[in-house]
């Protein structure tokens, strides 16, 4: 973007939008809006506080197990579906249902399932991550070129060979794809999850100083989830764009 | 030229003689309802460039992947060197119409990897694929990607991969038709003198009648759905002449005219 002939950085707008932040939380206007300042000046104490490092313990916990399961079963299940018509038909009603369900009032029952503990958030993780990661993987599967496998074929690969050393790899860009966006669902899930459990982690926090009305760790703990989800799904993109320098000539 | 008719061709289609490569006996092929095959009974000289060549949906790219092992005929079996087919083999190779590269690997990767599903170390089908790199004209490109390179040398990958493997036969999918004019005229000379370098039996489908009379030894001309064996023409060019010489050559001009005549009426 150019403004008056100058080159603007990428990060400029964020920059506008912290100044606004700022003189909103200057003016007193809303108290639920500290300035952006005392935000990270809390952020900054947050962090370095037990509370919140065994919080964030525990989250990542349940976030990367979670996450974990979802990409196991996720890419298992999104093959199966693109290889096989019979899986496809099978499964895909249910896949198409659960991947746009709003899958917070599933969390209730849940909780009667798995108890008031950390497995109900890693089953929320991984029910909010699956679903996309098994729709992308399959239709990364089912966009394999029929002359690659006949290739492999061909030249004498037998069916495990064929899928680690040609199909995975062909389908690898939209595999990708769907582990980022269950990423970005993951957090959600991990977030909603211990919200509504409520006794644990970073859920915990969050309901913490939001019934006590102490807005600057209240935003200080959105905005440190928010980059961390951010970051993540950055590093994801950044291992995508390796991949994809083939994505586009196939 | 020598031309064998219709009438004629299943009685010359089965050569007298030990050097055949490729047998093909009473070959049908159903996709459900629709017959796309009927009765193909055919012999592939060993040492020879045979096409296969006739209208688009003759089957003569189906008859190819049925000789590869890759689809199954409905009736009728192939032979190769005497053995009965009964999937894909390591004495035939396949060169495929849309390259079938892998994108993620390299050249050397690439052309190394029927060697390497063999189970062959690391550098010794590193240096074979060199070689055969080198036969088709790539060195230097050993380490690029196949997005990097044109049409013309992608498909030189394809050829050095099926090279690579030292099958006896190699199948060849209309192997110049993702290629442009010019770099095809030049492949096509480049591929004749890969023939006469390595003795191998090639199987060649095409549409092109042009590029089937300049390269072929003989050329299989099949009739509209479900293909048959319409024409057997041995177009008996003087291959020592140079190329440009070929394709004004009086006899060439003849055959692809005669060629064309004979498929004129399978054309709407």
């Amino acid at each position: 973007m150019t403004l008056f002939g100058f080159r603007v950085p990428m990060m400029a707008s964020l920059l506008v939008w912290c100044v606004i932040w700022e003189i909103v939380g200057r003016s007193g206007a809303m108290f639920l809006i500290p300035p952006l300042s005392d935000v990270i000046v809390a952020a900054v104490a947050l962090v370095q506080t037990a509370t919140w490092q065994s919080a964030a313990i525990t989250t990542l916990n349940s976030f990367l197990l979670g996450m974990f399961f979802a990409i196991v079963v996720g890419i298992a299940i999104g093959v199966l579906m693109g290889r096989s018509t019979t899986a496809d038909s099978l499964l895909g009603i249910w896949v198409n249902i659960f991947v746009s369900a709003p899958l917070s009032a599933l969390v209730p029952v849940l909780m009667i399932l798995f108890g008031m503990g950390e497995t109900t958030v890693v089953v929320t993780v991984f029910l909010f991550a699956v679903w996309i990661i098994v729709l992308d993987t399959r239709a990364g599967i089912q966009g394999v070129p029929p002359s690659l496998v006949e290739m492999g074929r061909s030249y004498g690969a037998s069916p495990w060979t064929l899928y680690g050393k040609i199909i995975f790899f062909a389908a690898l860009p939209e595999i990708l794809a769907g582990i980022r966006l269950g990423v970005v669902r993951g957090v959600k899930g991990v977030v909603i999850g211990q919200l509504l459990v409520a006794i644990i982690g970073y859920g915990e926090l969050f309901e913490l100083y939001s019934r006590n009305f102490d807005m600057e760790n209240f935003w200080a703990l959105t905005i440190i989830l928010f980059a961390a989800a951010m970051g993540l799904s950055a590093l994801i993109e950044s291992i995508e764009k390796r991949v994809d320098y083939y994505a586009g000539v196939r | 030229m020598r031309n064998i008719t219709a009438q004629a061709a299943s009685a010359a289609a089965v050569a007298a003689g030990s050097d055949v490569a490729v047998e093909v006996r009473g070959v049908c092929k159903m996709y459900n309802e629709v017959e796309a095959l009927r009765g193909i009974d055919l012999d592939f000289p060993a040492g020879k460039l045979t096409t296969l060549l006739g209208p688009s949906g003759c089957g003569k790219t189906t008859l190819l992947k049925i000789i590869a092992g890759l689809i199954p005929a409905t009736s009728g079996e192939i032979r190769v060197n005497g053995q009965t087919v009964t999937g894909p083999g390591p004495e035939r190779a396949f060169v495929f119409q849309d390259f079938a590269l892998m994108p993620w690997a390299t050249v050397m990767r690439n052309v190394a990897f029927g060697l390497e599903l063999k189970g062959m170390g690391k550098d010794e089908r590193q240096s074979i694929a060199r070689k055969y790199i080198a036969e088709v004209g790539l060195s230097g490109f050993e380490s690029k990607y196949p997005h990097e390179l044109s049409g013309g040398m992608r498909q030189r990958v394809g050829l050095a991969r099926a090279f690579a493997v030292n099958a006896d036969v190699l199948l060849l999918d209309e192997p110049f038709s993702a290629v442009d004019e010019q770099n095809r005229r030049k492949f096509q000379e480049d591929l004749l003198e890969l023939v006469e370098k390595e003795k191998k039996t090639f199987i060649f489908v095409t549409h092109s009648i042009e590029e089937a009379v300049y390269c072929s030894d003989r050329i299989v001309i099949l009739s509209r759905r479900p293909g048959r064996i319409a024409q057997i023409i041995e177009p008996e060019i003087d291959r020592t002449a140079s190329p440009d010489a070929i394709r004004r050559d009086q006899g060439y001009l003849d055959t692809v005219e005669e060629i064309w005549q004979g498929l004129k009426r399978y054309v709407d």
